[in-house]
C-alpha cells in the first residue's frame, strides 16, 4: 500500500506545473485552459488520495463534482474562445483589453 | 519493490512528465495528446487508489469529451501558434522562481506532515463499504446525502451547456428558406386558400388560387 505522502506529493508536483504552465504561456489562452485542468486534476487526486487514506467516501462525491465543474469551465472558457477568434482573428491573451477593466 | 508500488511509480512518473510536456511543448495539438496521456494515467492512480468508478469517469469526461473539445478548437482556430510562444523567454525566470518555490513549499508541508506522524487517521461519516462496489457505494452516498448537490451540479452543466450554445451561434443566414412555427399554426383555411372561378379555356393568372 502506497503512503498517504505520495499521492500528496504527486498532486503537489501536478499543481505547480500547472501554475507553472500559465506563467510560461502567457499569450496562449488554450495552454492556459489546458494548465487549469492539470490543477483541477491534482486538487482531485488529493481528495481521492484523502479519501482513500481516511476511509471516507464523502472525498470522492467531492472529486466528481470538482469534474463536472472543470468540465462546464472548459465548455465555457472554449466557446468563449472561439467567439473572441471569430471577433478579432486572434487568441493573444495581451490583446484582450476590449473592456477596459 | 511490490506490484502496486511499482505501478504507482509508473503512473506518477508518467503523469507528471506528460503534465511538464503539456506546458513545454511548442504544438498545442502535442499538449492536448500529452494532456490525454496525463489524465489516463491519472485514472491509473485513482485505480490504484480503490476509486475505479472516478477513474472510468475521468477516461469518459476527460479524455472523451474535454480532451477532445480541446483538440476541435486547437484545430480549428486558424492561429500562429509559434507566433503566440514568442514571449516564452520573458517568462521563464520568474515563472520557475515561483514554481519551485511553490513546490518546496508544497513538498515541505506534505513532507513535514507524515513525518511528524500527524497525518489524519480518524474514520469519517461515511465509510467505505467493503461488500460493493465503488459505484454502487458512491450512488448510495451520492443520492442520499448529497441529492442537492448533485442536482446543482445538473444546473451549472445545464448553464454551461446553454452559454456555450448562446456564445457560440452565429446570426442566422438570410438566403435560406427556414421553418416558422407559429406563421404555420396562425395559418387558417380562409386565408390559405382562395376559390377562383376560372373561365373555360383561359385559365387563371399566375400566382391566384394559391397563397
Amino acid at each position: 500500500m502506497i503512503g498517504l505522502e505520495h499521492y500528496l506529493i504527486v498532486a503537489a508536483i501536478l499543481f505547480t506545473l500547472g501554475v507553472f504552465g500559465i506563467f510560461l504561456n502567457r499569450k496562449n489562452v488554450i495552454v492556459i485552459l489546458m494548465s487549469i485542468e492539470l490543477i483541477l486534476l491534482a486538487v482531485n487526486i488529493n481528495f481521492v488520495a484523502f479519501s482513500t487514506h481516511m476511509g471516507d467516501l464523502k472525498g470522492q462525491v467531492f472529486a466528481l463534482f470538482v469534474l463536472t465543474v472543470a468540465a462546464a469551465e472548459a465548455a465555457i472558457g472554449l466557446a468563449i474562445l472561439v467567439v473572441y477568434f471569430r471577433n478579432r482573428g486572434t487568441i493573444a491573451v495581451a490583446d484582450i483589453n476590449r473592456m477596459r477593466g | 519493490m511490490s506490484l502496486p508500488a511499482l505501478f504507482f511509480y509508473l503512473f506518477a512518473s508518467v503523469t507528471v512528465a506528460s503534465g511538464l510536456m503539456v506546458i513545454s511543448s511548442k504544438n498545442p495539438v502535442h499538449s492536448v495528446l500529452f494532456l490525454i496521456l496525463a489524465f489516463v494515467n491519472a485514472a491509473g492512480l485513482f485505480v490504484l487508489m480503490g476509486a475505479e468508478f472516478l477513474a472510468m469517469i475521468l477516461v469518459v469526461v476527460y479524455v472523451g469529451a474535454v480532451a477532445v473539445l480541446f483538440m476541435f478548437v486547437t484545430m480549428m482556430l486558424d492561429v500562429d501558434f509559434a507566433e503566440l510562444r514568442s514571449g516564452v523567454l520573458q517568462y521563464l525566470p520568474v515563472g520557475v522562481l515561483i514554481g519551485l518555490i511553490m513546490l518546496a513549499e508544497l513538498v515541505l508541508v506534505v513532507g513535514g506532515w507524515g513525518a511528524s506522524g500527524a497525518l489524519p487517521t480518524t474514520r469519517g461519516g461515511s465509510p467505505i463499504p467493503t461488500d460493493m462496489t465503488n459505484a454502487e457505494a458512491l450512488g448510495r452516498v451520492l443520492y442520499t446525502d448529497y441529492l442537492l448537490l448533485f442536482q446543482t451540479a445538473g444546473l451549472v452543466l445545464l448553464t454551461a451547456m446553454i452559454g456555450a450554445i448562446v456564445l457560440t451561434l452565429r446570426d442566422r443566414r438570410t438566403d435560406v428558406k427556414r421553418q416558422d412555427v407559429t406563421l404555420q399554426n396562425a395559418r387558417k383555411p380562409s386565408e390559405a386558400i382562395e376559390i377562383v372561378t376560372a373561365p373555360t379555356g383561359q385559365g387563371i393568372a399566375e400566382g391566384r388560387g394559391v397563397r
